[in-house]
């Protein structure tokens, strides 16, 4: 495409379509991220509406990640981990990427304890939510925030 | 692209009741799908969505991956050592190809 008009040539009707095009173009340059409500949207989808409470899951994440492409994610859930009780599924959300999901986790007693890290990547500053599925049906999760000051969405 | 190699950390021996800590890592690009080309194209995601562990055949531990799982994917996780056995490793590519890492343990 060529932008060689001249002046007289651009008529209202013309200038009026770049002008469109302009504002679509700026609305779609950036993906379109989760936000909070996906989250806990997620959350209680998961939890069947149930809702989590909080104390056993132990976050172990940086304040301050530079970079977006892989920032380490590591949680600790409190448990016996025995064929009574369990932890079954740890999901790990996050409300500030294009969708909230990261990875779920699925644990057996013969894990013996329940923890474990992976690298994520981040699009932004934003919030982890770590849910963990007990073996009886209820739910505990942590949440924290993570500083990134460059992106890892490529792009 | 690159080789693909699955790269895993088991400790060779562990006493009966130990809980050891496994360290998985698979060199793979993680290609979101919004990503683009040095000529502006969106590469198509391909991601290894799902890794799992088997411990003497029974399923142990397993991870659903998003494509917000950085490239390269490392996942450490524990295991409590009862007996001695092998470890299968097998990593799930988007379209349903398999990486599979092998690894024997001796529990004293």
């Amino acid at each position: 495409m060529k932008y060689n008009l001249k002046l007289e040539d651009i008529s209202r009707r013309k200038a009026l379509g770049l002008l469109g095009g302009a504002v679509a173009m700026s609305a779609f340059a950036g993906p379109v991220l989760a936000d909070a409500a996906a989250v806990s949207g997620k959350i209680n989808e998961l939890t069947g509406g149930a809702g989590a409470s909080e104390g056993a899951v132990t976050l172990d994440i940086p304040e301050i990640a530079e970079n977006g492409n892989a920032v380490k994610v590591g949680f600790e859930v409190d448990s016996p981990m025995t064929d009574a009780d369990y932890v079954k599924a740890v999901h790990v959300l996050a409300d500030g990427n294009p969708t909230p999901d990261v990875a779920s986790f699925n644990f057996t007693p013969a894990n013996g304890a329940c923890g474990a890290t992976t690298r994520m990547r981040l699009a932004k500053t934003q919030n982890i939510t770590v849910l963990a599925e007990m073996s009886d049906g209820s739910f505990q999760q942590a949440t924290g925030k993570i500083k990134v000051t460059i992106g890892g969405c490529g792009g | 692209m690159a080789k693909i190699k699955p790269r895993v950390k088991v400790p060779k021996k562990a006493d009966a009741g130990e809980v050891i800590t496994i360290k998985a890592l698979i060199s793979h690009p993680m290609h979101t799908g919004r990503a683009k080309d040095k000529k502006g194209e969106l590469i198509p995601r391909k991601i290894i969505n799902e890794f799992r562990v088997t411990f003497n055949g029974q399923q142990v531990f397993n991870v659903m991956m998003e494509p917000a799982v950085s490239a390269n994917p490392f996942v450490s996780f524990p295991f409590k050592a009862s007996e001695s056995g092998t470890f299968d490793f097998t990593w799930v590519e988007d379209g349903g190809k398999e990486f599979t890492a092998s690894k024997e343990m001796t529990v004293s």
